[in-house]
């Protein structure tokens, strides 16, 4: 059993409040992102499973063990850092052994461990280096080497990928998958990239100052955020949060006014019921990016609403080009195909999928 | 960092330029002359005879060098009444030096180490006082540490006077491998924490392999304060178990007999060779290690 369970978790350094009630459970085998800004607690909740941080209340489970006492060595449990943290002075060999010399763990044994680890992970050519004279990806192998060779429990990644460069943290990415179809043990993973934690997860949980915004599939992040925190964090760019109001004309509609004029979203009938408690009153409406789109390029559907504004900036990023307008008080982003581009200043058709559209409470945060 | 990319950079050119270039090197070279010259005037002078000293001038060269002078200060010069030259008291400054030097940097580190990767509480106002002993001079503690020392039963010996240069220079070690330690990444620590090693073995296999810099700094600074020292010496020692530093102002300062000057220079000389080779053996690493604590601290 490594399943990790967190009960009413505190953590406090002096005053300040890091870790406000935690209560969240990791099951077996699971692949478990932490995500969140700078400064969330999210480290911080890593190095208490860890065993690297003291509780200043509740309790921890790794399996059925409860560990609130149990130093990190005892916890069976291996970490990689964000730094790599590599003995600088011993060779990849010493580094991926260290752990099992202190251990006491036969020298054939150590061998055996050690080959298997190097050729699983391709670092069997420079054993006898010294981290010194590895590249950035070599480093992070031999750092992932050294959690390996321990079969843990569970493995802690604290922002493993941030050190390197954009191509290989791509390709360490996919590694990482990978690794994790073939072991199957549980991993934890913090980051504070919502793409690594979108393709690596398969549960996200997103902090925000010391509590767990969310904790849901990578789906049910992306496409029903509990709350507004969660809906601008996950996705880049980020979703168009744009302030209006519940109208009835005909049908339930948001209306935003600005100093082009006003626009009416048509609800869906998704939102209607929410819609009709809050008539007349101001909510938030979300959209994302892609769902905004050159009117005619999407598959038509009865949820599509056209609406036309000015562009203020093109920003073409390859793949796709972001046309920036602005809407209500903010500067909305739509993405759409590179050939559908305008000059900046020029009228253009959008159109919104409103199916995919969001309602979020105006006083709570709270999607509708 | 390398030789090629400070020959690298553009400099400017023409002959304002080159005339200014002259005269730094002239103005360079002076300083260095200025430098040099107590120096050759010790070693001409320790090389010449009681005679030749006495008619020829300070700076001309000795006629016939011979080493005389230097046996002299060596084995037989009188130090008080005994006529044995510096040899015993040498000894007795190596006696004292290694194990002082020894000790409060073993113990330096350990405190550097504890200070920034065992973090507890009050940690930076323990680290605040040690740094202040660093300020304290000489003369403030010779008389508690005197008492303490006959308290201990230590006064007047060479483990006296090991046990204070180890306390009084733990302020300056600790100052070192603290500011070096504090640049190495927690995150190795607490990676050999879940590799299951504890406080030393943590210390002995990881970081102290890490530390040869401030080592090195550590052990010159340390060597050349105990070395030279000669308030706590001469405060705390008698007779036989003066350090070299002592001795040394014994056979100079003599108001009996005739000044041999060539055999003071020579006992001179041999008594600040030690600090002199251990600067030439390390140097390089101890700029090497001041730069890095200064940078990283």
């Amino acid at each position: 059993m490594s399943n990790v369970r967190l009960e009413k978790v505190w953590k406090r350094f002096g005053a300040t409040e890091v870790i406000k009630g935690v209560d969240i459970e990791f099951n077996e085998g699971e692949f478990v992102v932490l995500v969140g800004p700078s400064g969330c607690g999210k480290s911080t909740l890593l190095n208490l499973v860890a065993g690297l941080e003291t509780l200043s209340s509740g309790n921890i489970f790794i399996g059925d063990r409860l560990v609130n006492d149990i130093p990190p060595k005892d916890r069976n449990i291996a970490m990689v850092f964000q730094s790599y943290a590599l003995y600088p002075t011993k060779t990849v060999h010493k580094n991926i052994t260290f752990g099992m010399e202190t251990r006491r763990v036969p020298v054939a044994e150590q061998e055996r461990a050690l080959k298997q680890v190097t050729e699983l992970l391709h670092i069997d050519s420079f054993l006898e280096r010294k981290p010194g004279q590895l590249s950035g990806g070599q480093r992070q192998r031999v750092a992932m080497g050294r959690a390996l060779v321990r079969h843990p429990d569970v493995f802690l990644f604290d922002e493993p990928l941030s050190n390197l460069d954009a191509k290989l943290r791509i390709e360490m990415r996919t590694e990482i998958k990978k690794l994790h179809q073939q072991l199957g043990k549980t991993i934890i993973y913090v980051t504070h990239d919502q793409i690594e934690a979108m393709t690596l997860a398969s549960r996200i949980a997103v902090m925000d100052n010391g509590h767990i915004r969310q904790f849901a599939s990578p789906e049910t992040i992306y496409e029903e955020p509990e709350d507004l925190f969660v809906a601008e964090f996950i996705g880049a760019p980020s979703m168009n949060i744009v302030r209006g109001r519940i109208r009835k004309k005909g049908q339930y509609v948001v209306e935003v006014i600005d100093e082009e004029g006003s626009i009416l979203f048509p609800l869906p009938d998704r939102l209607l019921k929410p819609a009709a408690a809050r008539e007349d009153q101001e909510v938030f409406l979300g959209m994302r990016p892609e769902t905004i789109t050159r009117k005619g390029a999407q598959r038509p559907s009865v949820n599509m609403f056209s609406f036309q504004r000015a562009i203020d900036v093109v920003e073409p990023t390859g793949p796709d080009t972001m046309l920036v307008f602005t809407l209500g008080n903010i500067e909305a982003i739509a993405r759409v195909h590179p050939e559908d581009r305008e000059q900046a200043g020029a009228k253009y058709a959008f159109e919104v999928d409103m199916g995919k559209a969001k309602l979020f409470d105006v006083k709570t945060g709270k999607r509708l | 960092m390398s030789r090629a990319a400070i020959d690298g950079i553009v400099r400017p050119k023409g002959a304002r330029n080159k005339v200014l270039r002259v005269l730094l090197f002239f103005i360079l070279g002076l300083f260095v002359l200025y430098y040099l010259l107590p120096l050759f005037v010790m070693v001409s002078t320790s090389l010449k005879s009681l005679d030749e000293i006495r008619g020829g001038s300070l700076l001309s060269l000795p006629r016939n060098p011979n080493f005389d002078a230097w046996g002299k200060a060596w084995q037989s010069a009188c130090v008080g009444v005994r006529c044995n030259g510096l040899r015993p008291y040498m000894w007795n400054s190596v006696a004292m030096v290694v194990p002082a030097v020894l000790i409060s940097t073993t113990l330096g580190a350990l405190n550097g180490y504890a200070l920034t990767k065992w973090r507890f509480r009050g940690a930076d106002t323990i680290f605040a006082l040690m740094l202040f002993g660093a300020f304290i001079p000489f003369q403030v503690v010779l008389l508690p540490m005197a008492r303490t020392l006959g308290l201990m039963g230590l006064a007047g010996s060479v483990t006296g006077l090991i046990f204070v240069h180890t306390v009084y220079g733990l302020a300056f070690t600790t100052l070192y491998f603290r500011n070096f330690f504090i640049g190495v990444s927690d995150g190795i620590v607490q990676a050999a924490k879940i590799d299951g090693a504890g406080f030393f073995r943590i210390f002995f296999h990881v970081m102290l392999p890490m530390a040869p810099p401030a080592i090195v700094v550590t052990v010159i600074w340390q060597f050349t304060q105990i070395w030279n020292d000669f308030l706590f010496g001469i405060a705390f020692t008698v007779g036989d178990s003066n350090p070299v530093t002592v001795a040394l102002n014994n056979i100079v300062n003599t108001s009996t007999g005739v000044k041999e000057y060539n055999v003071d220079m020579a006992a001179a000389i041999l008594a600040a060779l030690p600090t002199l080779l251990v600067y030439i053996i390390a140097g390089k690493y101890f700029v090497r290690g001041l730069a890095a604590g200064a940078l990283k601290g």
